[in-house]
């Protein structure tokens, strides 16, 4: 039996077979409607998130299974002191797999540990949320074709954005992927991740505070929210959170074939004006990431031989 | 010079970083046992300037000196049997330790969930870096 628990329990080929499964259930929806019937999904979230708990919940629809959870911890048995090893050993008797989201770091590797079914981790506080990571190289490969061979600008919070995290952990590991890092200096990627993940997988990156003069280097421009609370004063605040903020302006500098990624919630790191850009691709994200968590669903279930 | 008598039996942990003797008294549980055990602190060093020791007088089996290596890779060890020196061993960094490292992260899932053991992994062995298997943050010991 596998679990889901950090972007990085799948090898490289898994991924791009997952990812191909998904790309497959884009295309033929219909072939895939009944494969999980019988089947349920618990949906056990710690935390409110409801573009995620509902991702999840329309990819098991889809798939023909059922779903069953709860969406905070005050309406979970955790409210009366329960663990989370004993709320899984009861919910593996409920359900056939799991999606857990808790606030608490390392929560999803518990459960895994303990539980008779499949185990995806929903995120976890700051620390991992692999099927985000699932959704956005779904999103790269659909829009580019490719993986490798590319260069991906990471605009905003790359210190404490944990999606940008284990995106380029994930990405380094195909050929010539090149990262130009755009963030104020304070939010610049943490020491361990230019050192133990770029540095030590030999990885071209340019870190810099400017994205319009690198906007038409870029294939991927992935769009992170600059948080006011993140800052150390209000004046730094409001000198650079224009500079991260794309528009139609930016835009203009942008190659054709370049698409901008965001994992949403967006506030105003991107205005609305760039959303009818073809090249905004931030709402089709939201759509590749129901079809990777139903090809999840379905390998973690071991249910591909009933496709017909 | 403060001297300090000799051992019969028993365990000298030398070259801890000056200061730290009292965690590793902790790690060890050592006021679980009824030994004898000297702590120095600050003794000269000519390689460290300043270092802490530790002896302890008791049956070599007793003592899990296994996990010191964990906590600081300088540390070295002199088995004692009948008054004099049986071994003397540099620590390996062993690949995993359980309940001896405690994770400090706030964030982690071992702050609140009961009886689950305290786990890290040898992650960096040339920089002798451990990670908390469920939240992966270094172990840090302050």
């Amino acid at each position: 039996m596998r679990h889901l628990i950090s972007p990085l329990d799948f090898t490289k080929e898994e991924i791009d077979s997952l990812l191909n499964l998904g790309a497959d259930i884009m295309n033929n929806s219909d072939k895939y409607a009944h494969v999980c019937d019988g089947k349920k999904l618990a949906t056990c979230f710690y935390e409110p998130s409801t573009r995620t708990r509902l991702s999840f919940e329309s990819a098991m629809l889809n798939l023909g299974g059922k779903v069953l959870g709860f969406s905070s911890a005050q309406s979970s048995s955790a409210a009366k002191g329960e663990s989370v090893a004993d709320t899984i050993r009861v919910i593996s008797c409920f359900a056939d797999i799991c999606a857990i989201r808790h606030p608490k770091e390392g929560a999803p590797s518990v459960a895994a540990m303990f539980s008779k079914i499949p185990v995806i981790n929903a995120g976890d506080g700051g620390h991992n949320h692999p099927t985000q990571t699932l959704t956005d190289l779904m999103t790269i490969k659909e829009k580019k074709g490719r993986l490798d061979n590319i260069t991906v600008g990471m605009c905003g919070d790359l210190k404490f954005g944990r999606t940008v995290h284990s995106l380029i952990n994930a990405l380094v590991r195909y050929e010539n992927v090149k990262f130009i890092l755009i963030s104020p200096e304070e939010l610049k990627i943490p020491d361990y991740l230019r050192k133990e993940v770029l540095d030590a997988n030999n990885i071209e990156y340019i870190e810099t505070s400017e994205l319009e003069e690198n906007m038409h280097k870029l294939d991927i421009l992935y769009m992170t929210r600059v948080q006011r609370e993140r800052f150390f004063n209000e004046e730094d605040y409001i000198r650079l959170k224009d500079s991260f903020i794309l528009d139609e302006k930016k835009m203009q500098y942008a190659r054709d074939d370049m698409f901008v990624l965001h994992p949403l919630p967006r506030v105003n790191e991107i205005s609305v004006d760039v959303d009818n850009d073809k090249r905004a691709v931030y709402f089709d994200q939201v759509q590749y990431g129901v079809y990777v968590r139903m090809a999840l669903i379905l390998r973690l279930l071991e249910l591909e031989d009933k496709v017909k | 010079m403060l001297n300090i008598s000799g051992l019969y039996e028993g365990v000298v942990i030398d070259h801890i970083k000056a200061g730290g003797a009292m965690n590793i008294y902790e790690y060890l549980n050592l006021e679980e046992y009824d030994f004898t055990v000297a702590i120095i602190k600050n003794a000269h060093s000519n390689k460290m300037g300043k270092k802490d020791i530790i002896k302890i007088e008791g049956p070599l089996e007793t003592i899990n000196i296994g996990v010191l290596g964990a906590l600081d890779p300088n540390i070295t060890v002199n088995l004692i049997k009948d008054d004099k020196i049986i071994a003397k061993k540099r620590l390996d960094l062993p690949d995993t330790v359980t309940n001896v490292l405690m994770c400090k992260n706030p964030r982690c899932i071992t702050s609140i969930e009961q009886g689950l053991p305290h786990k890290f992994k040898l992650t960096d062995r040339e920089h002798g870096i451990y990670r908390c298997v469920y939240c992966e943050s270094k172990f840090k010991d302050k």
